[in-house]
């Protein structure tokens, strides 16, 4: 067989932008921040918009609102543990929790495919009425809109919110500083593994359920024993990887997580090495992260963990002065690595 | 998950690392052929655990880094056709041709999809008669087989609208490529467990024989390629070359005889082109003259590609283990993975995608510095 002289091994490709959106603009990771930074925020301009947090902190007549919109374009529709009506109840509720608020009032916008079953609608829009009354929040005006087949995924959502945020609470990853502790509320994974699992047809021998739920009652218990939490973010797209990669930046401080204090169930362990994925970097709807003073973090955890929502929260990590605005995990085998914020979507490995 | 687990133990881990430790006397550079190892080694920082005389070399396993541009522009020109739905598994979706990449020929219009096997491909056929489905086949001896099943399938059910976009590439080609190098630096070798899973290990004693080096087959978890490495440094210490499976629970010495079969029906061994390599000699396959019909390249007659590959990037150094990924100037700086020079960058088992993802150097702090496990 000839040689081959491998000294000339190269592999070089072009240096290119994106002309064009691509799914990974709303994948909530580096290209999120991105067109939010480089297109919206320009565009709008306004010292609120530009903390860039799950919801905006806002005062009106003296009194202190969260207000914050999201949009849901999920498929399927239902999936184990939910669908898309109550994951735009919950989703919404729990950007305005993250600032410390009680959600009061929402906004509810459909966007409906022409030739979607009626019943289908009847299901979101029930969905949605059940788990707005399970958060204590009164969907208080909406719209509806038709797109013609073809022109959508059945039923597009759209749902905004305000709450009011009490007295003495101030969360923002600008007060996070180094020697504050990192708490998870619980096992993560658990939504972007169920709708991977329905979406793409794959069965990974148990059933995987979202873990979908308003979180508004779990911040509660926590501010009532500390009103001085620092930050609060829940993982959802980006997983619990972007959520700490934000806070990390936004508060110019490091992030150090124990890998193995981190709650993956074995079922979302499973289907993440089978698909080639990282568990840190999959989608909840039912968590939230927690960045807490030492001094009340005992505290703050058995609270949490007295609550339904929080019985599974975990120390993780802490925040520390030296590599700031990163995130290190400390592997099991006792090595590090860096924690990155993903560029768009995951995407399974070829093998 | 119990398996996981057990694969994972730090305790275990120790052990084996006390034992690498009480072995090595002298300097020993070892080369992990798979990328898939090499995201292993770096996610859990198994480089920084090892004693300073055993150094990893990052193979060129990685078969998204090396499928050819001009396939890859092949690709992209097959799907952008609006009569065409074109499958791909996920990670080649985001691999830049010379001016585009999948995602951004979805976001032209182009049907692109993801699929998680090739079957699924086939699906998409039988449910969209109308409409031409490629699928893009590409990777080594672990996908191959799956990837001839379904074309085999797909003659057997007389499918028309199928067929396959074929760049599979060979292992044991590449590592006497590597080893008849004159810059060759590497001393042994641990072999991809998935792929003697298929082939067996039939074709490693001759090349371990020629080259005086040892191979030993591993698998992917922690406790894997620790095991490789202790007993590959077990061979060095003691001036040994033979072929070693330190993966038995999946490698059996003769291979997966139904998938060989279905290799040996469907593709035939051919000349292939490894991206930043060159050609190599029967390092790669394509489909058979009997089953040509599913040939994609045949049936749109993608000719006349011109390539462009500005040579900027020094991945080919990183594949020969001559520089680590961070020391090439581009590293982090004007190559990242969101605008990457080489496709090692991109690739989710490419060498420089992992020490981006996991190490990036100067910032890192290393184990001493890093608080106890909790």
């Amino acid at each position: 067989m000839p040689t081959v002289d491998i000294s000339g091994w190269t592999c070089p490709t072009p240096l290119r932008d994106q002309p064009r959106v691509v799914m990974g603009h709303g994948g909530g990771g580096a290209l999120s921040a991105e067109l939010v930074q480089q297109i919206f925020a320009p565009a709008f301009g306004g010292e609120i918009l530009a903390q860039l947090g799950d919801s905006a902190a806002v005062s009106l007549g003296g009194v202190r609102l969260a207000f914050s919109t999201d949009s849901y374009v999920v498929r399927p529709l239902f999936f184990p543990g939910g669908c898309i009506g109550d994951l735009a109840v919950n989703g919404t509720v729990n950007d305005l929790a993250m600032s410390g608020a009680r959600a009061a009032y929402l906004s509810c916008g459909f966007i409906l495919e022409e030739g979607v079953e009626m019943p289908v609608v009847a299901g979101v829009a029930d969905a949605m009425g059940a788990a707005a009354r399970a958060a204590g929040v009164e969907v208080a005006t909406g719209d509806t809109k038709v797109v013609e087949a073809g022109h959508g995924d059945g039923v597009y959502l759209n749902t905004a919110g305000i709450g009011l945020i009490p007295p003495g609470v101030d969360l923002r990853p600008q007060r996070v500083v180094p020697g504050d502790v990192v708490i998870v509320s619980g096992d993560i994974g658990l939504h972007g593994v169920a709708i991977m699992s329905v979406r793409e047809g794959l069965e990974f021998g148990v059933e995987i359920e979202s873990d979908c739920a308003a979180l508004g009652g779990l911040v509660e218990s926590m501010l009532a024993v500390t009103p001085d939490l620092h930050v609060l973010r829940d993982p959802t797209r980006g997983g619990l990887a972007a959520a700490l990669c934000e806070i990390a930046t936004a508060s110019c401080t490091g992030i150090v997580v124990q890998e193995r204090a981190i709650p993956v169930p074995s079922a979302v362990a499973n289907a993440c090495a089978i698909l080639g994925l990282d568990p840190m970097y999959v989608a909840n709807e039912g968590k939230l992260v927690a960045f807490v003073p030492r001094e009340h973090a005992d505290a703050v955890l058995d609270a949490m963990r007295a609550h339904p929502l929080g019985a599974g929260a975990a120390i993780i990590g802490e925040t520390v002065e030296t590599h700031p605005g990163m995130v290190v995990a400390r592997t099991p085998l006792g090595g590090t690595r860096v924690v990155d914020l993903p560029l768009g979507e995951q995407l399974p490995r070829i093998c | 998950m119990k398996y996981l687990e057990e694969f994972q133990n730090p305790e275990l881990a120790r052990r084996l690392l006390d034992e690498i430790r009480a072995t090595v006397t002298r300097p020993w550079a070892l080369m992990e052929v798979c990328g898939g190892q090499t995201h292993t080694i770096i996610r859990h920082g198994i480089d920084q655990l090892l004693p300073d005389q055993v150094e990893l070399i990052h193979g060129p396993g990685c078969p998204v880094c090396v499928t050819p541009l001009e396939v890859i522009d092949k690709a992209l020109e097959i799907a952008a056709r609006p009569d065409v739905i074109f499958c791909s598994f996920g990670d080649m979706l985001r691999v830049p041709g010379s001016d585009r990449d999948l995602f951004q020929v979805r976001g032209h219009g182009g049907d692109v999809r993801v699929v998680y096997s090739p079957l699924d491909a086939l699906k998409i056929a039988q449910q969209n008669p109308h409409r031409e489905v490629v699928f893009f086949g590409i990777g080594f001896e672990t996908t191959a087989p799956p990837n001839a099943m379904t074309v085999h399938q797909a003659r057997k059910l007389g499918i028309p609208n199928f067929s396959m976009l074929v760049s599979h590439v060979r292992v044991p080609p590449a590592i006497e490529a590597i080893m008849t190098s004159p810059s060759c630096r590497v001393q042994a070798f641990l072999a991809a467990g998935h792929v003697c899973s298929v082939m067996g290990m039939g074709e490693y004693p001759e090349l371990a024989d020629r080259f005086q080096v040892p191979i030993v087959v591993t698998g992917f978890e922690p406790l894997d390629i620790l095991e490789g490495i202790r007993r590959t440094v077990r061979q060095l210490e003691r001036g040994e070359h033979t072929v070693d499976n330190a993966y038995p629970r999946a490698v059996r010495s003769e291979g997966n005889p139904a998938a060989q079969a279905m290799l040996a029906d469907v593709f035939e061994v051919t000349d292939r082109a490894w991206r930043g390599i060159g050609t190599i000699p029967a390092s790669g396959w394509r489909l058979s003259e009997r089953y040509r019909d599913f040939d994609a390249e045949y049936r749109f007659s993608v000719d006349g590609i011109t390539t462009r590959e500005p040579a900027a990037c020094r991945s080919g150094e990183v594949l020969q283990g001559l520089i680590k990924p961070h020391e090439c100037e581009a590293f982090g700086t004007t190559c990242t993975p969101r605008s990457p020079l080489g496709a090692t960058m991109v690739s989710s088992e490419g060498a420089c995608a992992a020490y981006y993802l996991y190490r990036r150097l100067g910032t890192t702090p290393t184990p001493q510095e890093a608080s106890p496990v909790a």
